[in-house]
């Protein structure tokens, strides 16, 4: 339908003739040509006029950069300098390409990224070392004092409570004088050295978060603290970004496809992931691949920026996504499963998955039966005697024979395993169920938690079973079935009547009313999710965020995710499977970041601790949980966990060795072993001694004994008291003794901690010293004793990956580091020769003794068969280092040579390798390479070695360490893997067996990894990785107990919690709990609401609130977004000041007020820290806190289970969440004149 | 015929994220100094909503673009192009700062510097006007993400002819991204409203810019511009505005805002159009001709008869092929998927927008509906969450068919392509049934899906 412009009619002109005159006029007085119409004046291009445009386009150089920290965008970028000065940024475009059928991976970037030259210059920008004046002031004249020892000087300044509480008491309230760098770090070593000797290297911490995104930065301190012993601390799952499920299911810590892989997916649900918001670079790919037909879903509790592009949105409440999840796998089950078979889907988790192997059930009280342990080897009278029989699983034929599968945990170890570790049945097709047997089907009994209270009930459902070797056994997938309640003909229990049965879990009318999504949308999902899978072979994905993993019980809201994605085959296929996206970690030249990272080419093993546990005792949140750890539990009375409090887990969980414990003894290591030596006995069996005797305690059980404080902090890449502290204002009250707005009051007796002593009164200012990095100003530099100044992204070396792409591309300085700025290797490096300098005189060679926790991927996870507790400190059993408790391994520590050894690759690579996930690489070539490519170090400990003094030099070890990033070591690395399993894989990476990447490559453009066993996927011939991908096609074994993908946890904590299989539990109920008022409650004081901290869109990542470019295109400051129904029940209009305020904290901040938000619910983004434009609070009168101040830290005992299978620590691998999602708050409108 | 060249855009809202990188890159290169703190060349609005400055697209108010006088002759809105000459001197038809925004920083430095003091440090917003403590009330993007849209939202100017369409409900909620520069039009009304015929549009590519040596201040321009997109610099005096980076595009790189796109929606592209046929189009009487009429200023590059007229009128080789290949022409007039923004302005705007696609409402989720069903799914435009006349207000002066069928063409190839992800037979009848065929079909999905680098520019 064309219609011609009607001009005959009217003849076109302008205004008037009179008008047309005078303008016509203009011809004669332009230069340039006025059109015959006279609308418009044109000239040619060239003008003198442009000449301002022309110069603000122009610069001297172009420098290729990243941004190095919480941002796991891993974009490249294009640095503009001009007369030496940063300019501007934009992005790269020179990515390698994704393939002629496909969008490419350019301009990937950010606005936060783009605004980031802006810090270079800023007013905020650290520029010198700053001290505390009132520390500096003491430090000097007790140095002078002691005759210049600064050491000494330390000593009296912290042993003196009065002295330390002066300093202590001021943190965050100003008064910073500049220092130098020679007397800052002065200090810094004089405070270490002091430390180690009076209270042992373990009371040291460094606090660095991913690596991925600058491993060189990351490296520098975590370098430091394995040389002289301090305990680095976990990142992933403080962050609470590891999903525990993860290593349940997977036996690995997070493996996931890359952002290109979406546009492989049939169908995509993004279910609590915001993708435009926390992927920004890649959230292209959704948005294209829906132009290929990909149908989309969001699942999300507002109307969040993906949700624009998706085809449906699912508003569900807030934490309650697996009831939603549980409800669709009833749907697939039914209606796939039991109603028909699909081939594809049978042939998959049978071959993949943990479901047709056989679970004895145990006979409960009461009658009926309950879940018990895996059938094993060990049960059978024929293979009992094998090697690691307990921890090879049973399945039948299809004869219903017993038979014991290759692959398990059994054949991966020891030598009769060699080359039968993989997923061949050999032909076997193994029974799915043991229906069809002689035995009558029983009923088991099953809890379900969704009365409200979050306590368990009981559910009764019946299984088929058989007989085997005496046992009464099913099969998971029978029990799978139970669980989700899905019906076959003639089994006893309580079953639902269908889909609209809204009473019996977890039908799609059961979900309605919990998650408020309609039943029928909900079923319909999951059918066209698994009608997609169906059809497109396992290309249906589930892309799931923080939204969804943020929770006390993400790891069964997970759980009850990939049991969508395995049933139906994903898991392993381009284009479906899981796609979780929280906190990228993935360091991909891992294997060489390790060995510098943990400096295990001079000593092992280092010390990591699990940081949410970490700070639980030591910010003495644990006093403040007035309920026992057993409030968790199925059983009646508590069961394993009754008497006992959260801290008291804790405190299980490490001197049984699950969970490492750092300080870990109330006494000094280097005293421990002295003592070792003095009597003449091996250090192990001396504390072996003292435990039994119970003159040696853990410093976990006693964590207020000031002898078990931790000492000393260092914090770098982070902001920790503004950003990632759950539980912020108990942090400032205990661990730094300065001014906070906890409100809680402390557990009353008899519901305390029953083994972890009680003080009576509360520790404050327990940290001597705190200091933090950085290139800005953050509340963690604001409360810190000593900032130095550090150099931004652009202005150092350094090297960048991610999850979300397989290429690896590098830092360069656009400008040197400006003012008194170092790069981080730089920074300790100096701090380290200081350290070794004082360490010479007053330290010297010692012996340290590290309790290391028994490790996945290596044979400590076969210490616990079944994965039964067995506490010797209750007397079940010994205490055995390395089976029934920690490994205690003695380490000499030279500490005076500490700085040389920071410098150079060590000797240990060449006797130990360095290994992976089990796989041990040969690097002897590559030491010799490398020696080569950096130089060797003349003199001293580390004659002869490769250095890495230099940055440059740190990341071409990086690269040539690593198979991802050296052919020849990935080839390697398959080669040994081939041994073990007996299948081929070597072929993987044989295309590229020649290629090295050197930082000179990743200097010129983004490289492209190469295929390695240090991963599960594939990048072979140019294909998307996709995790898993290695262990489908090329039959390797997930690292698990079974091998294969675990639907069922046999552990008994597990048990306890009533969590074998995929299981829908609520938000925590903090009316409960802590006697908070309820959701909906409005009274006098505001109203109650869920309190969540999403992803800002206005920082960078879960950092850098305070840029302004960011600030002018928000609010300008701290915001809480707030649905206009609970606006109105407190009267509060967009931009008014409300105040929001529970127990843990108090937060004041403007009011974001949108239809967007759901009733009941707020969000106060991540991170808001307190220093932009936070008045003070009505509440207490002193300055607002951070989003984190409403937050405390919670745990979960099932995240502390360890030294079983999969289930068996990791750093960042395995741990307790510091997850804050499950929390509420009142809010209300304050008072809009505000004070600051 | 008077061939010309003009250097245009596209942007495809359906793939726009809204994250502001495009404006934030724009700002670092162009309008990061004093006097222009407040300006975005670049911006990026959520609609429904307000937009930068404050409901500018409140002609009543502002006086911007053109309009047909009693005669049928094109006429500036603000009064006519005599009238301007005469009232020189004052221009009280401008948006105020807090129209925009009084922009802000902070007095970041009390971080590191504060004595020893009761409270934790913190760093207050100083206005960047005054210099004194303010209180943050507007920001240039202000009512993101629907922030603050039960308060103001009403005062979104496309509602005022539907807002029984659009509520400000929990369940009825939609928004999209409209990033925004200037449009560098062919027919541009800020250019004939300065009096000192400092605003010039480039011959050889239409780009238009102020020259800063003739500007004497007058600020006519940001009356006359029905978008707001020139603007005062306060520290020169003079007027700015979006170059389309000319300095990059002269040297074949794109504009900043569109190589920094991180949703890749961005297309640029030459096209040939008749400049003899501008007036005229313009005027034409009905609005809802304005669309169409523009289209058919554009010349068809492969025309043997334009290219000579091409060549005849000076135009290089190479920028005829670039014309031939230019994406922009095949949005807007070879798919047909690309609309003008508003073009009732008359101001025959040169950046074009490809409108979005939305959630089904709930209704219809809730129900039985099966996505499998291609002639199901995307048969469902009426069901989408932004309401089609709310689109129509912005791309063709409330006329809905044009929109309908543009998000028809959308719906069907993703409907299309389907089959062919999963392995099956295309189902011809579907381009087909929006006017397509099965390979046109194919080949706008490539450059809207895989858009790749050089196809984008």
């Amino acid at each position: 339908m064309t219609t011609r412009p009607d001009t005959a009619a009217h003849p076109a002109g302008l205004d008037d003739p009179l008008t047309d005159a005078l303008v016509s006029t203009r011809r004669f007085f332009t230069r340039g040509e006025v059109s015959p119409d006279r609308r418009a004046l044109y000239q040619v291009g060239g003008r003198q006029a442009d000449t301002f445009y022309r110069d603000r386009w122009s610069h001297d150089k172009v420098v290729r950069s990243t941004h190095g920290v919480n941002c796991t965008g891993s974009c490249s970028w294009k640095v503009y300098v001009k007369d030496g000065i940063i300019t501007w940024e934009s992005q790269q475009t020179d990515y390698p390409s994704v393939g002629p059928d496909r969008p490419e991976y350019e301009p990937r970037g950010c606005p936060r990224g783009a605004a980031f030259s802006w810090y270079t210059y800023s007013p905020t920008r650290v520029r010198y070392p700053y001290v505390r004046g009132v520390l500096l002031e003491m430090f000097r004249a007790a140095k002078a004092a002691h005759g210049g020892d600064p050491v000494a000087a330390w000593r009296e300044l912290v042993s003196d409570p009065e002295t330390a509480r002066r300093y202590k008491s001021v943190r965050g309230k100003g008064g910073l004088v500049r220092a130098t760098w020679a007397e800052a770090t002065e200090l810094i070593a004089a405070a270490h050295v002091h430390t180690i000797k009076a209270y042992g290297p373990d009371r040291l911490a460094g606090f660095s978060p991913i690596p991925a995104m600058s491993m060189v930065s990351h490296a520098a301190g975590a370098r430091f603290y394995n040389l002289i012993g301090g305990a680095m601390l976990s990142f992933y799952d403080w962050y609470a970004d590891l999903p525990v499920a993860s290593p349940q299911m997977f036996g690995d810590q997070t493996d996931v496809p890359e952002s290109g892989d979406w546009w492989d997916a049939g169908y995509l649900i993004m279910w609590g992931s915001n993708l435009p918001v926390t992927r920004t670079p890649d959230a292209h790919w959704m948005a294209e691949a829906r132009y290929r037909g990909q149908k989309v879903i969001a699942v999300a509790p507002d109307y969040a920026d993906n949700v624009k592009f998706a085809d449906e949105w699912l508003a569900v409440q807030p934490g309650t996504d697996g009831a939603l999840a549980m409800a669709m796998g009833h749907v697939v089950l039914k209606e796939f499963f039991v109603d028909r078979q699909v081939e594809y889907f049978t042939d998959y988790v049978t071959r993949f998955t943990d479901l047709p192997f056989l679970i004895t059930l145990e006979e409960a009280d009461g009658g009926g039966y309950r879940p018990g342990k895996m059938l094993t080897a060990a049960d059978l009278d024929e293979h009992a005697d094998s090697e690691h029989a307990a921890f090879k699983t049973v399945l039948l034929d299809a004869d219903g024979t017993p038979l014991v599968p290759n692959g398990s945990l059994g054949f991966r170890y020891g030598e009769t395993g060699q080359g039968r570790w993989n997923l061949d049945l050999a032909g076997v097709r193994p029974l799915l169920s043991v229906d069809g047997g002689d035995e009558p089907p029983v009923e088991v009994l099953l809890p379900r938690f969704d009365g409200g209270s979050g306590q368990a009930g009981p559910m009764r459902r019946g299984v088929p079973v058989r007989r085997v070797a005496g046992r009464l056994v099913t099969t998971a997938f029978d029990l799978l079935l139970a669980q989700y309640g899905v019906r076959r003909v003639d089994l006893p229990g309580q079953w639902p009547a269908g889909y609209n049965d809204a009473e019996q879990p977890y039908t799609p009318a059961w979900q309605a009313a919990i998650t408020g999504v309609p039943g029928p949308a909900a079923a319909r999902i999951a059918r066209e999710f698994a009608a997609n899978a169906e059809q497109s072979r396992g290309r249906s994905m589930i892309i799931m965020g923080a939204g969804t993993n943020h929770w006390f019980h993400s790891d069964t809201i997970y759980r009850s995710f990939l049991a969508l994605t395995t049933m139906t085959g994903c898991q392993g296929v381009n284009g479906g499977g899981w796609a979780h996206y929280v906190g990228q970690e993935k360091v991909r030249p891992i294997t060489g970041y390790s060995v510098l990272g943990t400096a295990a080419d001079w000593s092992r093993p280092g010390r990591q601790m699990i940081q949410t546990a970490y700070w639980y005792l030591h910010t003495d949140q644990f006093r403040y949980d007035p309920f026992s750890a057993a409030t968790l539990s199925t059983g009646q009375d508590g069961g394993a966990f009754a008497g006992m409090s959260t801290a008291d887990v804790i405190a299980a969980s490490a001197r049984m060795g699950w969970m490492p414990s750092y300080p870990t003894f109330d006494r000094n290591p280097l005293e421990l072993a002295d003592e070792a030596k003095a009597a003449g006995v091996p250090v192990a069996d001396h504390i072996v001694g003292l435990l039994k005797a119970g003159e040696l305690r853990f410093a976990c059980e006693d964590p207020d004994a000031p002898e078990n404080f931790p000492r000393i902090l260092t914090v770098w890449r982070a902001n920790l008291l503004g950003s990632s502290a759950k539980g912020n204002e108990y942090f400032l009250r205990h661990l730094l003794g300065t001014d906070h707005a906890v409100r809680a009051d402390e557990a009353p007796p008899g519901v305390r901690p029953r083994d972890v002593r009680w003080h009576d009164e509360a520790p404050t200012g327990k940290l001597d010293l705190l200091v933090s990095l950085d290139f800005r100003m953050t509340s963690t530099t604001v409360y810190s004793d000593v900032v130095l100044p550090a150099a931004t992204w652009y202005e150092k070396h350094d090297l960048n990956t991610t999850d979300m792409h397989p290429f690896v591309h590098s830092f360069n300085p656009a400008i040197a580091p400006p003012w008194q700025t170092r790069t981080d290797w730089d920074a300790f490096m100096a701090i380290a020769g200081e350290f070794s300098r004082l360490a010479a005189t007053h330290l010297g060679t010692r012996t340290d003794v590290v309790a290391a926790p028994l490790l996945h991927d290596t044979p400590d996870e076969l210490a616990n068969p079944h994965g039964r507790v067995r506490d010797w400190k209750t007397g079940a059993t010994d205490p055995v280092p390395g089976v029934s408790m920690p490994k205690l391994v003695p380490v000499e520590r030279d500490y005076a040579a500490v700085a040389q050894k920071m410098g150079a690759l060590g000797p240990l690579l060449d006797t130990l390798g360095a290994t992976t996930k089990g796989v041990t690489f040969d690097v002897g070539r590559e030491i010799d390479y490398l020696r080569q490519k950096n130089g060797t170090v003349r003199g001293g400990v580390a004659d002869g070695r490769p250095s890495i003094a230099r940055d440059v030099q740190a990341c071409e070890a990086i690269l040539a360490l690593s198979g991802t990033t050296n052919g020849h070591l990935a080839t390697q690395g398959f080669r040994t893997l081939e041994g073990r399993t007996g299948v081929k894989l070597a072929d993987l990476s044989a295309e590229h067996e020649g290629k090295q990447i050197t930082f000179a490559d990743t200097q010129s453009r983004p490289t492209p990894v190469i295929t390695s066993p240090e991963w599960s996927g594939s990048e072979s011939g140019g294909r998307r990785y996709s995790p898993f991908v290695i262990n489908v096609e090329r039959l390797k074994p997930w690292h698990t107990l079974t091998g294969r993908q675990s639907f069922y946890l046999d552990h008994d904590w597990m048990a306890e919690l009533g969590e074998w299989l995929p299981v829908y539990r609520p938000p925590l109920n903090m009316h409960a709990l802590f006697g908070e008022p309820s959701v909906g409650d409005t009274g006098e004081l505001g109203v109650t609401v869920r309190y969540l901290t999403p992803h800002n869109k206005w920082s960078i990542h879960s950092e850098y609130q305070d840029n302004l470019f960011m600030l002018s295109l928000s609010r300008g400051g701290q915001s809480i977004w707030m649905s206009k129904e609970d606006a109105a029940k407190i009267g509060v209009a967009d931009n008014d000041w409300v105040e929001a305020v529970n127990r843990n904290g108090v937060v004041v901040a403007r009011a974001v007020v949108s239809h967007r938000m759901p009733e009941g619910t707020v969000y106060m983004h991540h991170a808001q820290d307190r220093l932009i434009d936070v008045p003070r609070t009505e509440t207490n009168g002193r300055r607002g806190g951070i989003h984190n101040s409403l937050t405390r830290l919670l745990i979960k005992p099932t995240h502390l289970v360890g030294g079983y299978a999969q289930l068996s620590f990791a750093f960042n691998y395995l741990g307790p969440t510091g997850n804050q999602r499950d929390e509420v708050t009142v809010i209300r409108r304050r008072a809009q004149e505000v004070q600051y | 015929m008077r061939v010309m060249a003009q250097m245009a855009m596209v942007m495809n809202l359906d793939k726009c994220i809204g994250c502001h990188t495009c404006s934030v890159t724009c700002k670092q290169a162009w309008t990061n100094r004093t006097g222009v703190e407040y300006v975005w060349f670049n911006n990026v609005e959520t609609r429904p909503g307000q937009g930068y400055p404050r409901r500018y697209e409140d002609q009543q108010t502002w006086r911007g673009g053109w309009k047909l006088n009693r005669r049928g002759r094109l006429a500036l809105k603000d009064g006519g192009r005599f009238r301007k000459l005469f009232t020189i001197f004052a221009n009280p038809k401008l948006p105020a700062i807090g129209d925009y925004y009084e922009p802000w920083t902070y007095d970041y430095e009390t971080l590191t510097s504060a004595p020893l003091q009761e409270h934790t440090p913190v760093a207050r917003p100083k206005s960047l006007i005054s210099g004194k403590d303010m209180k943050i009330s507007w920001s240039a993007n202000w009512d993101d993400d629907l922030g603050g849209a039960p308060d103001h939202g009403d005062k979104d100017v496309l509602l005022a002819g539907i807002a029984d369409k659009v509520r400000f409900e929990f369940q009825q909620t939609f928004m999209f991204y409209l990033p925004r520069i200037c449009e560098h039009c062919l027919n541009p009304s800020c250019a004939a409203s300065c009096p000192s015929g400092a605003i010039y549009k480039r011959a050889e590519d239409g780009i238009v810019l102020v020259d800063q040596d003739r500007c004497r201040g007058w600020r006519m321009c940001v009356t006359g511009c029905p978008y707001k997109k020139v603007y005062f610099n306060h520290r020169t005096g003079k007027a700015e505005k979006c170059t389309f980076c000319f300095p990059r595009v002269e040297v074949g790189i794109p504009t900043v805002c569109s190589e920094t796109c991180v949703g890749r929606l961005r297309y640029i592209g030459l096209i040939l159009y008749d400049a003899d046929r501008v007036l005229a189009a313009a005027s034409t009487p009905d609005e809802h001709g304005l669309y169409e009429a523009q289209r058919q200023v554009f010349l068809d590059p492969h025309d043997p008869a334009v290219i000579a007229e091409a060549e005849r009128a000076g135009i290089p080789r190479d920028w005829i092929d670039a014309a031939q290949r230019s994406p922009v022409y095949a949005l807007i007039n070879r798919y047909r998927v690309a609309l003008p923004l508003h073009p009732e302005y008359r101001t025959m705007p040169m950046v074009w927008y490809i409108p979005p696609l939305s959630p089904v409402v709930d209704v219809v989720r809730d129900t039985g509906y099966d996505a499998e069903d291609s002639g199901n799914l995307f048969a469902a435009i009426e069901a989408l969450r932004i309401p089609v006349d709310y689109l129509a207000q912005l791309f063709t002066a409330g006329e809905v068919a044009p929109v309908d069928a543009v998000l028809r063409r959308l719906a069907a190839m993703r409907s299309y392509l389907r089959d062919i992800n999963l392995g099956r037979d295309a189902d011809e009848s579907i381009p087909a049934a929006v006017g397509m065929t099965g390979e046109q079909m194919y080949d706008m999905y490539r450059l809207l899906a895989l858009a790749k680098y050089d196809e984008r520019y």
